[in-house]
């Protein structure tokens, strides 16, 4: 085997085992680390996949930004304690089934697929930040921007939400 | 190939070991630029002029008795400044230190790796050298320890902002993320980059400082207000692992500074000086070391002159004064290369 296949599956060992840590402990906390975990494994799997540019922009903004917001909040509320608040029947039942109905439409969607390389991946420079800004820039220049004006509008939300009301 | 790995191992051990060197004199310099700021005389009991204090400091660090409180988080407890440390050494490797020096037939560059990315990693290594603080201020289960922990982490989120704006200028006018790319630049014509983008080299030295917690931001550890910050319940030589890692923050932060707007190892009026080959390679290495040096006592010469900001202010000046600023300054890069004709 290739050195990059024994990666990958390192990689996918790791980002699995940590995914499901995540949901296991019971501690928030390292629910938060474990999540960490899983965002550098599978920005190994992006630096395999020849998108640098992906797998630190993924690093940056997941791992670097996000989760640090998620760990402050968790930490502000002091939910540190390893007990989980006893919740009632109904939505236990009504997450089994949601999660139930989620599980059989994935089977029922990846048991047909067959494992073949998309034509775009056989380019081996599509992840590299040139190839990727012509792509975002001429190609899907409206998408890009109507995404931005869509994030712009839910940080104007956020910043109206948290302002204190003036009278 | 085995040539190749050995070559690439020596040169990752030369700067594992400078950095640590260098780290360690600028805890003696910190002292003697405090000393003869307040006229004072300074560390001189070790040996000549004290240069020996940094070995005395290291081994008073090892030998004193380690304390973990008992109703902390263990793993996380020394997980915190393993992580710090990791992280303030894992710049380096981006960073070109000189030119490429030639060995027989063979070229060697000075630079670990020169990946096309290059900023963007130091970008996300920084955001990620938030954890060690923030797991060692939680694990500690103080209060001040948490306080000092969250004061870090938002410090840090806020100034990331203002830093990557001011980068985003800096890359339109360079037109690379590669940092080897953006010294070759300013090397071969051409001005350095602090001509074309004071602004942006403003911001970006302000943020450092806050990235660094070092004075006027260092309120993570602000002793008035908190005891001793993220690294209260910490001793021994965890917490010198904490104190290090700030030093090799300050170190790596001055090369970064150094090679994005001051011409990395680019010696000025280079094309003039009579001196080739490894000669050459040598003296802009020396010269690149002397930029950082200058900017390491820069970093000292401000901590020992400003006073710390109240926490309001540090806030105001990221969010309100430094990212409109740094949004300014793309926008008059990008008229200004527009108007120049450069797009």
């Amino acid at each position: 085997m290739l050195l990059s296949q024994y990666l990958f599956f390192f990689l996918s060992f790791v980002a699995v085992l940590s995914a499901l840590m995540v949901i296991l402990d019971k501690n928030p906390v390292h629910s938060v680390l474990f999540l960490i975990v899983t965002f550098f494994a599978i920005a190994g799997h992006y630096l395999l996949l020849n998108a640098q540019f992906l797998a630190v922009t993924h690093i940056i903004v997941y791992a670097g930004a996000i989760m640090v917001l998620f760990l402050y909040v968790i930490m502000m509320l002091n939910l540190n304690k390893e007990i989980e608040p006893h919740k009632k029947n109904i939505p236990k039942v009504a997450a089994v089934i949601s999660a139930g109905v989620l599980m059989m439409c994935l089977v029922a969607l990846l048991k047909g697929a067959e494992v073949q390389m998309l034509p775009a991946a056989r380019n081996s420079n599509i992840g590299l930040v040139d190839s990727l800004g012509k792509v975002l820039f001429k190609e899907y220049m409206l998408p890009f921007e109507v995404s931005s004006v869509l994030f712009l509008a839910a940080m104007v939300g956020a910043v109206f939400l948290s302002k204190k009301e003036i009278h | 190939m085995l040539t190749f790995i050995i070559y690439k191992s020596i040169l990752v051990l030369i700067v594992f070991l400078i950095s640590l060197g260098v780290a360690a004199y600028a805890t003696y310099g910190e002292r003697k630029v405090a000393a003869f700021m307040q006229d004072r005389i300074g560390p001189d009991r070790a040996g000549p002029f004290g240069i020996f204090q940094p070995l005395a400091d290291g081994l008073k660090m090892f030998m004193k008795e380690e304390i973990i409180p008992t109703v902390s988080n263990k793993f996380l407890f020394i997980l915190g400044p393993s992580l710090a440390m990791l992280t303030a050494l894992m710049a380096g490797v981006v960073v070109p230190w000189g030119g490429k020096l030639a060995i027989g037939d063979h070229f060697y560059p000075l630079q670990i790796t020169d990946i096309n990315i290059g900023i963007l990693y130091v970008f996300g290594v920084v955001s990620f050298g938030v954890y060690g603080i923030m797991i060692g201020g939680w694990a500690s289960n103080n209060k001040y320890s948490l306080l000092g922990a969250l004061r870090a982490s938002s410090q840090m989120i806020s100034y990331e902002i203002a830093m990557g704006l001011a980068i985003v200028a800096l890359v339109m006018k360079t037109g690379t993320l590669s940092l080897g790319e953006m010294v070759a630049q300013q090397g071969t014509g051409g001005w350095w980059n602090i001509v074309y983008q004071p602004l942006g080299f403003l911001i970006f030295l302000i943020c450092a400082f806050a990235e660094t917690n070092r004075a006027p931001f260092d309120l993570p550890e602000c002793e008035t207000e908190l005891v001793g910050g993220y690294h209260t319940e910490y001793s021994s030589m965890k917490l010198g692992f904490y104190l290090f890692a700030e030093y090799i923050n300050i170190f790596i932060s001055s090369a970064v500074i150094s090679t994005l707007y001051f011409g990395g190892f680019n010696l000025p009026f280079q094309s003039h000086i009579p001196l080739d080959g490894n000669w050459l390679v040598i003296a802009q290495t020396a010269f690149f070391f002397g930029k950082v040096i200058f900017f390491i006592f820069f970093f000292m010469w401000v901590r020992w002159t400003i006073p710390r900001f109240r926490y309001d202010q540090l806030m105001n000046l990221g969010w309100k004064i430094l990212i409109p600023l740094a949004i300014f300054n793309i926008l008059a890069t990008g008229v200004l290369m527009y108007a120049l004709g450069k797009v």
